[in-house]
């Protein structure tokens, strides 16, 4: 079975694992790192958003090998201890989440943005196509916004 | 009580006693010593005062054609969830542990409502104690509980709202109590606040230290009575969810997020067609022999594979090779349901000559519940015993039936309810709980069970496809009559809604006759807000083979939704504004009130530009009343948006004003998918749609970038809340689009094109 090291929210790891794997089922199901949220498999939902050096991708498409020798970031790794990202205080200020499930990929995916624009248009904000089944969206907007606002 | 291990904390079995608000597995040590558990007797439920209170109350005088009260405006069902949870209502659980910190157990589960939060601040507010100090764990199956440990009905809130607090209050005179024992003073003269014990002279005890002390049975304690609601310092105020911060960390743990000891992930190969049957599987050996592959096994609903990860389970599913029996609907598709459906709803009778009349019908689509986590379960089954672990709305029937399937007594069946993503109703069954548990038995092994998407979206339940027939008379001004006839595919109740009617039977109103169970329910939770004379709305099911179950709202989405698009049509007919004509034959002036807020909020009437509009509607259920205004931008066709949405709603009493606001903006959300364009199609017995791409719930382009929700000021007992957004705006929306369009909507989702290529069955 082909090894593959990388490196996961700052720490180097090394997996035995198909080459074609997804990054997702060796997140979840052989490192034990569960932020990343199954929600289709198929980049449709983008439950599972994290970053590859700092890029958005959805893991549930991504084979495992395509990651060897990067940093792969998911929700876990955000927060810098206990002193947590501008975005999640963002979301904590008004109050996102519902059931929960969609939240790490939306903050991830918020993130990824804001590093590509500090000033999200409407447009931007819109293109974000992250499914929120509770319906969230108005407030993950106001979060983003306010998010943009504190780190400009 | 048993210590409590965090699931990751290397235990044999994870228990379940465990915290899921602070979602994070291993962060409780090991149990400190010694708690105050209370099994407190909390007295009967008054609810003889209510029940009809506001039917019967005497209406300003109106030149309005009267409506006599529907069964739902006596009695409605959430009243007969809280008749059915009375008599357990004391079997409820708060302990108070020595390092201060307040555990409840809650048998309801959270699924994203906010419950957890909303009880917390109740538990706080009767303790004086800080928020940060309660934890609400979600209570295991206990069957002694009956009907009291079931999630639905936008009833949490009502059926708890007395007893936590009267739990709360008493554990509180024993804290006092204990303290006034320790200090030789009298109780009466102590006062509670931050978590401890205060006397006149300064001193003060805080719970954590009198938590010994206050469990002795031979305490003496004073009776014990919540505060008046006059003197709520956090319940009423918003609050932030005590949850946020392990959801926005990743920390909060999900079913599928445990970690059992050796539970390995599986899926199941489903058949072409709903409810279809396995019949052979032709390449077994081979499939056995993928990488990762552990165990293949048969079980009634398919072919499941256990693997190393999902990812190879989901291989290996793919690779199979099954020849599949029919089930039980596979001649079926839109069209013959559509028309037996028209055929089933009885035609409203003929209006007189001479009258005029609105007549409209309308079709409603099946709709997926899909909620974002799929159906999931982890089950852990051995010869002698089992353990599962599932977010379960109804845990007491799901132990029951799991039980009976395994062959074990229920005692010896442990089912953990887990915090989970996502419901709007779908919980309420417990598939995955009992397919984990035949396939964990079948291969001698713990099993982490997730459906696919597409299995969620296919093989899943769906709110039944409906069709109406209003009919309604005017004449002079006023309308005379009002009839509503429903056909809907039949909805699957059997998660112990029929136990529980059954035994409050003797509460049901009299004047339901020999209604059957679905009717029963659809007549204990729809009803006309309106003085429109004769008003009689009635219910037609329709048997179908497909898995249905109730989706947020349960009937009164589509029912009432319909109801507010022929209002806007009967306002049109007498000349007059949908907000004049909504005021005058209101019943009350609870209900102009909300909608008199939003008709202010939104500016309703102003300018807008050609091809988009405002549009407006008005529901109520369950002592809850709402009011919702939106505008709407039909411009693009391909893109129709509802651009802004105002909402006021009177629930009562708020417990937690924000998390209310939360419900609103989902049950808006949920209109604004299942008017414009989300549904199912069926095709011979299974719907096309696979995926969020199919199935279109909205995302963030197609909701409105300015949403404002007003929560009127308390004024007495906490109605539901959880399901009373959607029917509103489902009217004010299809109202919108119908003044911007200057078209009639009658079918539902309004888009609804196959715009996809199905995947493969
Ligand atoms: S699970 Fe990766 S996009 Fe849906
Ligand atoms: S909060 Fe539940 S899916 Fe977004």
């Amino acid at each position: 079975m082909p090894s593959h090291t990388f490196t996961v929210n700052g720490r180097s790891v090394t997996v035995d694992a198909p080459d074609d794997l997804p990054l997702l089922w060796v997140l979840r199901d052989l490192l034990g790192v569960r932020g990343p949220k199954y929600g289709c498999g198929v980049d449709v939902c983008k439950a599972c958003t994290s970053h590859l050096d700092g890029a958005d991708i959805r893991p549930c498409v991504v084979p495992v090998r395509e990651a060897a020798g990067r940093e792969v970031t998911t929700i876990e790794g955000l927060a810098d201890g206990d002193t947590l990202h501008p975005v999640q205080e963002a979301w904590l200020e008004q109050d996102v989440a519902q059931c929960g499930f969609c939240q790490p990929g939306q903050i991830m995916a918020a993130v990824a943005l804001l590093k590509r624009t500090s000033e999200p248009t409407d447009a931007d904000l819109d293109a974000i196509a992250n499914i929120c089944r509770c319906g969230t969206y108005f407030r993950i907007r106001e979060a983003i916004r306010s998010a943009a606002a504190k780190m400009r | 009580m048993m210590p409590a291990h965090g699931p990751d904390q290397g235990s044999s079995t994870p228990t379940g006693d465990r915290d899921r608000t602070d979602g994070a597995a291993g962060e409780r040590g090991p149990a400190r010593r010694s708690f105050l558990t209370a099994l407190i007797a909390a007295p009967t439920l008054a609810l003889a005062t209510r029940i009809g209170a506001d039917a019967l109350a005497p209406q300003p005088a109106h030149a309005v054609v009267p409506s006599l009260p529907a069964p739902a405006d006596l009695v409605d069902l959430g009243d007969l969830f809280i008749v059915a949870g009375a008599p357990t209502a004391h079997l409820l659980v708060l302990r108070v542990e020595t390092d201060g910190i307040i555990h409840f157990r809650l048998p309801r589960t959270e699924v994203g409502q906010g419950l957890t939060t909303a009880v917390a601040m109740l538990v706080a507010e009767e303790l004086d104690a800080p928020l940060d100090d309660v934890r609400i764990a979600l209570e295991d199956a206990r069957p002694e509980l009956l009907f009291n440990q079931l999630t639905g009905s936008s009833n949490s809130i009502r059926s708890l709202y007395g007893p936590v607090r009267q739990t709360a209050a008493t554990a509180r005179a024993r804290l006092v109590a204990a303290a006034a024992r320790s200090w030789d003073l009298p109780a009466r003269t102590l006062t509670t606040r931050d978590g401890a014990v205060h006397a006149p002279d300064g001193r003060s005890a805080p719970y954590g230290s009198l938590a010994e002390a206050a469990a002795d049975p031979g305490l003496p304690v004073l009776p014990a009575a919540p505060k008046p609601a006059d003197r709520h310092t956090l319940v009423g105020r918003p609050q932030n969810r005590i949850d946020a911060r392990a959801m926005v960390t990743g920390r909060q743990q999900y079913t599928l997020d445990l970690d059992v000891p050796g539970a390995k992930p599986c899926v199941l190969r489903r058949p072409p067609t709903l409810g279809g049957t396995v019949r052979s599987v032709a390449n077994l050996a081979a499939v056995r022999a993928m990488p990762g592959v552990l165990h293949v096994v048969t079980v009634r609903t398919g072919v499941a594979v256990v693997a190393e990860t999902f990812g190879q389970a989901l291989d290996a599913r793919a690779a199979l090779d099954v020849g599949w029996g029919p089930g039980p609907a596979d001649a079926l598709s839109d069209a013959d349901i559509r028309s037996r459906l028209r055929a089933a709803a009885p035609p409203p009778l003929l209006p007189p000559l001479l009258t005029g009349h609105v007549d409209a019908e309308f079709d409603f689509a099946f709709v997926s519940h899909a909620p974002l986590e799929t159906n999931c379960a982890v089950a852990d089954v051995r010869s002698d015993r089992a353990e599962i672990w599932s977010g379960l709305k109804s845990p007491i029937v799901a132990k029951q039936t799991i039980a009976a399937e395994l062959g074990l007594p229920a005692d010896k069946v442990t089912v953990h309810v887990v915090q989970a993503g996502g419901s709007f109703g779908r919980r309420l069954f417990f598939d995955a709980a009992l397919e984990a548990a035949l396939v964990s038995k079948a291969c001698g092994r713990p099993v982490r069970l997730m459906w696919t998407r597409i299995d969620d979206t296919r093989h899943g339940r769906m709110r039944p496809a409906s069709h109406h027939h209003v009919r309604a008379t005017y004449a002079l001004g006023q309308v005379l009559s009002f009839q509503h006839r429903v056909a809907s595919a039949e909805t699957d109740f059997r998660h112990g809604l029929g136990e529980m009617l059954t035994a409050t039977a003797a509460s049901l109103p009299a004047g339901l006759g020999n209604a059957t169970f679905a009717q029963t329910l659809f007549l204990t939770t729809v009803k006309s807000p309106y003085h429109f004379g004769l008003t009689t709305q009635s219910l037609t099911e329709v048997p179908t083979g497909i898995p249905t179950g109730s989706w947020r709202s349960v009937y009164s989405a589509n029912t009432r939704g319909a109801e507010e698009i022929v209002v806007d049509e009967l306002a049109a007919r007498l000349g007059k504004d949908p907000v004049a004509f909504r005021r005058e034959f209101l019943k009350n002036n609870a209900q102009r009130a909300v909608l008199d807020k939003v008709a202010a909020e939104g500016e309703w009437g102003r300018a807008l530009p050609e091809g988009c509009a405002q549009g407006v509607g008005f529901h109520e259920e369950y002592e809850s009343r709402t009011a919702c205004l939106v505008e709407i931008d039909t411009r693009d066709p391909e893109h129709v948006r509802v651009t802004k949405a105002v909402i006021a709603a009177d629930v009562g009493r708020p417990v937690n004003p924000r998390g209310l606001e939360a419900q609103l903006l989902g049950g808006l959300t949920d209109a604004i998918s299942t008017t414009l364009r989300a549904g199912l199609h069926i095709d011979k017995g299974l719907p096309l749609e696979g995926s969020y791409s199919q199935f279109h719930y909205a995302r963030q382009r197609d909701t409105p970038t300015d949403v404002r929700i007003f929560v009127m000021p308390a004024s007495g007992e906490p109605g539901g809340a959880g399901e009373l957004g959607v029917p509103a705006a489902v009217g004010a929306i299809a109202n919108a689009y119908a003044r911007a369009t200057g078209t009639k909507p009658r079918s539902f989702p309004l888009d609804f094109d196959v715009d996809f290529t199905p995947y493969p069955r």
